[in-house]
């Protein structure tokens, strides 16, 4: 094996007290080079049939220098992935808290469904006599969405929750310019809690971004909310239940609001898992809300995407969809993808992420109208288990009853010097991913945790344990578990700084006077 | 409830816990109006082999690629895929991880992602690429954004024979800015030079590489003529097996390459997910969007990798992010570069000459059909096929006889008469010589 490059140095590896290893290994923790590093010219993991004499077309550009890939046999490669996903945390290996994320059982099920190859090998732009089945898995996912969001419309291309954000305020954007009012509705308010993707996305659509500050109840502000009301308001950006796991209580109060000065309510529904099939965002008056197909309905986060995120559409913004959509014929479904009118045009290539919408609907039929209900109540009795439990040691952001996700923040690590990155940190070392730190920014030190309904009472009681007795080690004065952790990790921390200060972002072949060493 | 644990005995226990007398009580934030009285008016939840069975049948509705002999491109690419990449990334630890914000047990994805900007800025001939976008008709809309951003300039010239798709998402994003778009038409015979259509309010050129219609077209003098105009040259690459056999879009002096990497790894999926790649000059690295990840050291001096630059990132500056894109495509990106792993410089090499040489055959098999003209002359696996009649029709025709001709012009460009006898045919190594005769022998036939 060729370990140029920046190799582990063997010798520094081990922890302190650990014997050293000749390759830097530890036990199963595989240390794993590069791919670049490793293999050797000509060779393959593949077999291909031979390549039959043509006259090429490619002319004077056919290239003519080598690419620059390794070879690598199968069993290497395969090696060389097992050996990396081992170094991963995943929902399939232990409880993960992340608040604001939602974590789900992925059903292997799905996983199936979504490689039938009347799915996995269809193309997009095959003739429509030969796509009957996905328009109509298209239309059945599109008629869920809308029964569960009481909601009239669905714009389903939408790649992921930040894009079907896109989605929403383009709609709301087109809606105003066919108003005539497209010039004077510049301004969009948008709560201190809410995700970055919102403030982001207003931005890019050319709006203003007007922030909303929150009550110490850890809800939107109705009388300042109510202050910056006016003409060149275009819409209000609201995340239900919000980003401190709180149901907004004004919520009518807030619609109606800016309903009254001509504005649209768009709602972020990343958390619409703690609601679904409990309460529609239409009864709320809603009129634009993306879905995060991954987060509520299970599809794999798979290390950080793909998503989907359909936008459900009042029926004031449903003309403004983008294409492609759906529609019902006399002899089944047809996929319009090309009309005159209101749209504003096309987000993306194709009809969005069919892979995604297979998953969700399987998991929405795996659990009915009772199912997602049940799931909801769980998932909501869960956080507010954890945040019952926990309320003596740590320190709950807010009073009263939480929604899918539990709130706490760093006034219990006073003066202990531990802080809340420590404190994450060494969760590692129990075995567990860290809940989400430092979000929402509303609370100081915040620690967000959200167990989601598929957590067994014993995986939370043993949780709850663990935090517990976190929490006791840092008030005990335990620094050195906090301060140097994660111990047991693949990696100790890492120098962020130094990544960002001098960004290596690919490999690249060492001199060859470095490679003669 | 097979997915849901807790028991009644739990649930009533864990109430008593939190000190509520019901569920209802936790939601009780909520509007008494908003609060649903019974389950809403949909199915109740079903089993295992009952739910195999309703979406089974809806899979059964399609004629896939599999069953029919499949000559589709246009964007989307059916190669074969190893069996080692779904078994791969089918493993718990990669499918079911979450973004990578805690590096220390997340070093496999973390890794990977490096390995995967390698192989892309590799493939491009680019010095930096990133951890993959949606797909890449966004990622060539947030290659346009990006040229607005560097060169503070509203105009934008698109190539005629870029994908519909890709222009009409560039169309979208553009009309949130009043930026100027200037396209000429789709031309099936090749395009005109592009340089005049260049000026100082120009902050890019689009191109695609091999274009829509299959013509492959060195770029470098447009891209002096660019760069002389002080605008950015962005070549869009949707098949991406073709840099396996091209001169890479870097040798010729783009700026930005984008492009979808569906065809390694991904599959069909009838649109989507895909993948999208974003690779771009050293210089402009912090005005990409998207997710970088980097190399750094841990406490104990060893190697290791993590996400970094994301002061560009939405989550960290909010209004002031270079985009919103929030997600990427992190498992399609792992599929690719697993895909890339096992072909290897030979393998990816071979694949791509496998692939131009059975498109070779078939061009001159179909353009020795009486009613058939060739309209590309140099091109990698896809070519354009004008017919003496309206493609659709002799599509859906060749249909019946088992094969999925190609895409008629009217599928992509509706309405434009000019282009509905155009058939865009991609040929892969899936596209066994006895395949091509058939297609050849019906097409004869419908013609006939």
């Amino acid at each position: 094996m060729n370990r140029q490059g920046r190799p582990s140095a063997p010798g520094t590896a081990g922890r302190a007290g650990a014997a050293d290893t000749v390759l830097g290994h530890r036990g199963l923790d595989h240390e794993e080079a590069l791919i670049f590093e490793q293999g050797q010219e000509g060779r393959t993991g593949v077999d291909l049939p031979p390549v039959p004499a043509v006259e090429g077309r490619l002319g004077a550009l056919a290239r003519k220098g080598p690419i620059g890939l390794p070879g690598l046999s199968e069993p290497q490669v395969v090696r060389h992935y097992v050996r990396l996903s081992r170094r991963n945390y995943a929902i399939d290996m232990g409880l993960y808290p992340l608040g604001s994320c939602t974590m789900k059982h992925n059903p292997r099920l799905n996983e199936k469904l979504a490689r039938l190859p009347g799915f996995a090998d269809l193309h997009p732009l095959a003739p429509p006599s030969t796509t009957a089945g996905a328009v109509e898995l298209m239309a059945t996912l599109a008629h869920w969405l809308k029964v569960l969001t009481g909601m009239p419309a669905v714009a389903l291309s939408p790649k992921a929750g930040a894009h079907g954000e896109l989605c929403g305020i383009m709609a709301i954007r087109a809606a105003h310019v066919a108003k005539g009012e497209g010039a004077v509705r510049t301004r969009i308010l948008v709560p201190e809690s809410a995700h970055g993707t919102n403030p982001a996305t207003a931005a890019y659509c050319g709006f203003k971004v007007d922030p909303v500050p929150a009550t110490a109840d850890g809800r939107v502000d109705l009388a300042a909310l109510k202050a910056k009301l006016g003409p060149d308001v275009a819409a209000i950006m609201l995340t239900n239940p919000n980003t401190c796991g709180l149901f907004e209580r004004d919520i009518r109060e807030i619609a109606d609001a800016v309903h009254g000065v001509g504005g649209y309510f768009y709602c972020d529904g990343a958390n619409f898992n703690a609601i679904v099939g409990r309460v529609r965002p239409g009864d709320l008056g809603v009129d634009a809300m993306h879905i995060n197909l991954h987060k509520t309905f299970s599809t794999p986060h798979g290390g950080g995407g793909p998503g989907s995120g359909p936008v459900v559409l009042s029926a004031a913004l449903a003309p403004f969809a983008p294409l492609p959509w759906v529609v019902e014929t006399d002899s089944g479904f047809a996929l319009v993808e090309d009309a005159a009118g209101q749209s504003f045009g096309r987000l993306t290539a194709f009809h969005g992420q069919m892979g995604m919408y297979v998953r969700a609907l399987a998991y929405m039929f795996s659990h009915g109208a009772d199912g997602l209900a049940q799931a909801s109540s769980d998932a909501v009795l869960a956080a507010n288990y954890i945040q019952a439990r926990l309320a003596d040691v740590m320190t709950a952001a807010f009073d009263g009853p939480c929604m899918h996700e539990a709130l706490f923040d760093d006034r219990f690590l006073k003066d202990t010097g531990v802080t809340t990155l420590d404190f994450a940190k060494a969760m590692i070392d129990e075995g567990y991913h860290p809940m989400t730190m430092y979000f929402p920014l509303v609370v100081h030190g915040a620690m967000l945790i959200e167990p989601t309904e598929s957590e067994s009472r014993e995986s939370l009681d043993e949780f709850i344990a663990v935090m517990r007795r976190l929490a006791e080690a840092a008030r005990a004065g335990e620094t050195e578990r906090f301060a140097g952790a994660p111990h047991y990790a693949p990696r100790r921390r890492l120098d962020e700084t130094a990544a960002a200060r001098k960004p290596v972002l690919r490999w690249t072949p060492p001199a060859p006077a470095q490679a003669a060493e | 409830m097979r997915y849901l644990p807790l028991t009644g005995a739990d649930r009533a226990g864990m109430l008593a816990a939190v000190g509520a007398s019901s569920v209802d009580e936790l939601f009780r934030d909520v509007p008494a109006a908003a609060r649903l009285p019974g389950p809403v008016d949909l199915p109740r939840h079903l089993g295992e082999w009952e739910v195999e069975q309703a979406i089974g049948a809806m899979a059964e509705k399609n004629r896939h690629s599999g069953r029919l002999a499949s000559f589709l491109g246009a964007g989307a690419y059916r190669h074969h895929i190893p069996a080692a990449v779904d078994h791969l990334i089918q493993r718990s630890e990669f499918l079911t991880s979450y973004t990578p914000y805690q590096p220390e047990i997340a070093q496999g994805t973390l890794q990977y992602l490096f390995e995967f900007q390698t192989q892309v800025a590799l493939l491009t001939g680019m010095e930096v690429a990133n951890a993959s976008m949606y797909d890449g008709s966004t990622a060539c809309g947030e290659a346009v954004e990006m040229a607005r951003r560097i060169t503070g300039r509203g105009r934008v010239v698109l190539s005629g024979n870029l994908h519909p798709h890709y222009a009409a998402v560039v169309k979208t994003l553009g009309a949130l800015h009043e930026t100027e778009i200037v396209q000429g038409a789709p031309a099936p015979a090749g395009e005109a030079d592009l340089a005049p259509a260049l000026d100082t309010e120009t902050a890019c050129v689009v191109v695609q590489y091999p274009d829509v219609f299959g013509h492959v077209r060195d770029w470098s003098a447009l891209a002096g003529a660019a760069q002389a105009a002080g605008a950015l040259l962005i070549v869009v690459v949707t098949e991406v097996v073709s840099l396996g056999a091209l001169v890479p879009p870097g040798a010729m002096g783009a700026d930005i390459v984008v492009g979808e990497g569906q065809g390694l790894g991904v599959g069909l999926q009838y649109g989507g997910p895909y993948l999208g790649l974003f690779a771009a000059r050293q210089k402009y690295v912090r005005q990409m969007p998207g997710r970088l990840c980097g190399e750094t050291v841990d406490a104990e001096g060893r190697r290791g990798f993590v996400l970094t630059l994301s002061t560009r990132e939405q989550h960290i500056r909010r209004e002031k992010a270079t985009s919103n894109i929030c997600t990427n495509s992190g498992l399609c990106s792992l599929a690719f570069s697993i895909h890339l792993s096992l072909l290897g410089e030979a393998g990816l090499t071979h694949l791509a000459a496998l692939n131009h040489a059975r498109a070779v055959q078939a061009a001159e098999a179909l353009a020795a059909i009486p009613g058939v003209t060739l309209a590309t002359d140099a091109f990698f696996n896809e070519f354009t096929l004008k017919l003496d009649r309206d493609a659709a029709a002799v599509v859906e025709a060749l249909v019946e006889r088992g094969v999925l001709a190609g895409v008629p012009g009217a599928r992509l460009w509706p309405g434009d008469a000019a282009l509905a006898g155009h058939l865009l045919v991609a040929v892969t190594e899936t596209n066994t010589p006895a395949e091509i005769d058939a297609f050849a022998a019906a097409l004869r036939e419908v013609l006939a």
